[in-house]
């Protein structure tokens, strides 16, 4: 239950002795109460009544980590809010009656790139128990030994604690405990210290099952949603999501798993419509049967989007983009290094199949327009970035300026007389034609 | 303790708006929930589905789409194909190659298309233009004089256009009209006031707040309809309930995900499955945020959409 600043205030210590590095304790109340100190900042509080804020200064939704990877931790329902903060991770499936789960395991590893300074990869490999015993083990230590995370897909408590002992330095999720097999599982998650899965076949069952296992003092879960139907599983998600974060019901601020593999096998379109949809709406960790560079361009271009920062713009790394083949020679054409202009740009260009050597300058991730009425983008940091990265590296002395500061013109020509500045189009989808015509 | 289940149910709705005529016409709109949120009140008008189908017809497209529409030479043939596309629930026209910059194809020629379009087909139809802004108007207001009567709607009016464009579909004719901005709320808002202030009926203006592809600058189209939602139906914001309509493909068959050739990367593999990923992929975001009502090109992608939706509603 969030707390106001004034009823911090009356459990302050009142003494306003600026230790905190607030000018009184009614200022520090208000800034704990709003998130943003924490109150062992303050030297005088009380031992019992940081225990009683710390509980309800808690965060609804706790975080999860899995290795180096985090899960929930989310205060906010939409992002133009605040901001998401952990970002959707995306599984595969192989489970141990696959005849070709070496062709899955193979395949999963084929997706790995960088976009704008992130990995994408597939982060977790989710393996299933079907038929157990040494097999499912096998798999297990295949899935671990390839330095993604691991998810045990298994019911069956003798079978998990073979495949835990088997992969225990990974630390693998625990995927899961039901209503039959809670308490044993749970003994498990807790010898092995890993995160437990907790699975039911609807939502009440679902909640009093977590309920249950807090009980038995575990705090470190994970929720499915419903595998039952679609419609199920998006009702689950949400509801789960807001629960926690809306009504401040801690029981379900956990993050959840959806196994989009299993709510449309063999549909490899639709479980790229349901990553999407879960991706969007509350799904913390997604599993699906592939991920396909056809699937993971437009997933993880998404999730990139999605849980940006939206108080900090998407930035791209400045310097020098040879695009179509663009050698020392081809002409060079800068813009700023806001991430979307940087897309858009550079697409067109590539559309125009016409060698250019793209430069993009340090401009605080603003666009054009707005990083040059901030003066981030000015004839001085152009000739400077010119002079400094370009000119040692790219014989063209011929440098397109977009056509939106077509007013630098001048400036920039004075400041760099080797150069032939020219001005540019004003929009991106003119850049095809400009720079077809330009060539010739 | 069982779990206490909240619906968020609002007191205010989102307009209806029907395109179409007779059996096949379409409601958009309506509900007063969250895109999807089936579970906190019945969502009555599921969102719809619509076809692209350019006037370049099949020039660019990928091989299995060339050949569901092999043997058609009109957009008229292709409409009448697209209507057996399984999911299909109205049928969208872009006259791209009117561009006075391109092909400059005749206002004339493009009314010609639709009237054939609207005789071969009973769908309900969309008209959308080429981007150029005196253009499109012209292309506007004759469709909707040849198409009287059809209940078509015409996408879209924008700032710099909306009183030839409203005056003509929306007041001379009775045609239902687009209302596009670009990914802001407060645009998106004011556009509608201004058709409505024209005289524009408020129940016959759909909106297009914007579209953009996944990853490339996507979140704002998110936080648009997140907002326009929130704003309509959790503040009774009556100027920001009309229902929301995204063409979709217009935007993502032109990034480079969906167009390099396999030959260009190998590793990416077939170049229409990336495309179809794309445009699904997109389009489910699209809805998810908000969305009553998406455009895209591709067969699979029409009916995977209309089975996600009514797998949902």
């Amino acid at each position: 239950m969030a707390l106001k600043g004034i009823d911090i205030f009356k459990m302050s210590p009142k003494k306003n002795c600026k230790e905190c590095g607030v000018p009184t304790c009614m200022a520090f109340s208000m800034k704990v109460a709003a998130g943003a100190l924490p109150i062992e900042k303050c030297p005088y509080m009380g031992e019992d009544v940081i225990a009683k804020l710390s509980e309800a200064t808690a965060p609804p939704m706790k975080t999860i980590k899995a290795g180096d990877l985090s899960m929930g931790g989310e205060t906010v329902l939409f992002r133009h809010e605040k901001t998401f903060v952990s970002k959707t991770l995306y599984a595969v499936n192989v489970s141990d009656d696959m005849e070709n789960a070496d062709q899955v395991l193979a395949d999963l590893q084929k997706v790995d790139y960088e976009r704008i300074g992130e990995r994408e990869y597939v982060e977790f490999i989710n393996v299933t128990r079907v038929n157990g015993g040494d097999a499912f083990v096998e798999l297990a230590k295949k899935a671990a030994g390839l330095g993604r995370q691991v998810i045990l897909n298994v019911e069956c408590p003798a079978c998990a604690e073979a495949a835990l002992e088997a992969i225990k330095d990974a630390k693998p999720i625990l995927n899961g405990a039901t209503v039959e097999n809670a308490e044993k599982m749970n003994e498990l998650a807790a010898k092995y210290g890993v995160v437990l899965g907790v699975k039911a076949a609807d939502l009440d069952t679902l909640y009093d099952l977590t309920a249950k296992i807090e009980g038995m003092g575990n705090k470190n879960l994970i929720l499915n949603v419903s595998t039952a139907s679609i419609k199920e599983a998006f009702a689950d998600a949400v509801q789960i999501r807001r629960a926690a974060l809306k009504n401040t019901d801690r029981t379900f601020g956990y993050p959840a798993i959806v196994d989009v593999a299993a709510l449309a096998p063999g549909d490899q379109a639709m479980q790229t419509a349901l990553a999407s949809l879960f991706t969007m709406k509350y799904g913390s960790i997604v599993i699906m049967e592939t991920m396909t560079y056809a699937q993971a361009l437009p997933l993880y271009g998404l999730r990139q989007n999605l849980f940006t920062d939206p108080q900090k713009p998407m930035k791209v790394e400045p310097g020098i983009y040879p695009l179509n083949g663009a050698d020392e020679n081809a002409p060079c054409a800068i813009t700023v290094d806001f991430a979307l202009t940087y897309f858009v740009v550079s697409g067109e260009m590539e559309r125009s199949g016409v060698p250019v050597n793209l430069l993009i300058s340090d401009a605080g991730g603003y666009s054009v327009l707005t990083a040059w009425a901030a003066g981030k983008l000015s004839s001085s940091s152009i000739a400077k970035f010119v002079k400094e990265t370009v000119e040692p590296k790219v014989k063209s002395r011929t440098l397109i300026l977009p056509g939106k500061v077509a007013v630098l013109k001048g400036e920039v020509q004075d400041k760099l007389p080797d150069w032939n500045v020219v001005i540019g189009p004003r929009e991106a989808v003119e850049l095809v034609q400009y720079l077809k015509e330009f060539n010739n | 303790m069982p779990f206490k289940k909240t619906p968020q149910k609002f007191a205010a709705a989102m307009k209806t708006v029907e395109l179409g005529t007779g059996d096949k016409k379409i409601v958009l709109g309506g509900e007063s929930v969250l895109p999807f949120y089936s579970f906190d009140a019945p969502i009555e008008n599921a969102p719809k589905v619509g076809v692209e189908i350019v006037d370049t017809l099949l020039e660019g497209a990928p091989a299995q789409m060339k050949e569901f529409y092999a043997g058609c030479e009109t957009m008229a043939d292709m409409a009448k194909k697209a209507a057996t596309i399984e999911g299909v629930d109205f049928i969208t026209l872009r006259f791209e190659s009117a561009d006075p910059n391109g092909a400059d194809t005749s206002v004339e020629e493009c009314v010609a298309n639709a009237k054939a379009v609207s005789e071969a087909v009973d769908l309900p139809l969309v008209i959308m233009g080429c981007k150029n802004n005196e253009k499109d108007a012209q292309i506007f207001d004759k469709c909707s004089e040849a198409l009287a009567g059809k209940n078509i709607l015409v996408l879209a009016a924008k700032e710099e256009n909306y009183k030839a464009v409203g005056a003509a579909a929306g007041l001379a004719y009775n045609q239902k009209v687009g209302a596009e901005s670009s990914v802001d709320i407060n645009l998106a808002k004011q556009l509608n006031v201004l058709m409505t202030q024209l005289g524009v009926n408020a129940d016959s203006i759909v909106m297009n707040p914007g579209s953009a592809t996944a990853g490339y600058g996507f979140e704002y189209v998110i936080s648009t309809l997140d907002r326009i939602r929130l704003a309509a139906l959790g503040q009774n914001d009556t100027t920001l309930q009309m229902p929301i309509i995204t063409p979709v493909a217009s935007e993502t068959w032109n990034v480079k995900e969906s167009m390099a050739s396999e030959a260009d990367m190998p590793e990416w593999g077939d170049v229409e499955t990336r495309g179809i990923d794309m445009e699904v992929a997109t389009a489910t975001a699209v809805l998810a945020a908000g969305s009553h009502g998406v455009i895209v090109r591709h067969p699979q992608s029409v009916t995977t959409l209309s089975k996600l939706i009514h797998a949902l509603i």
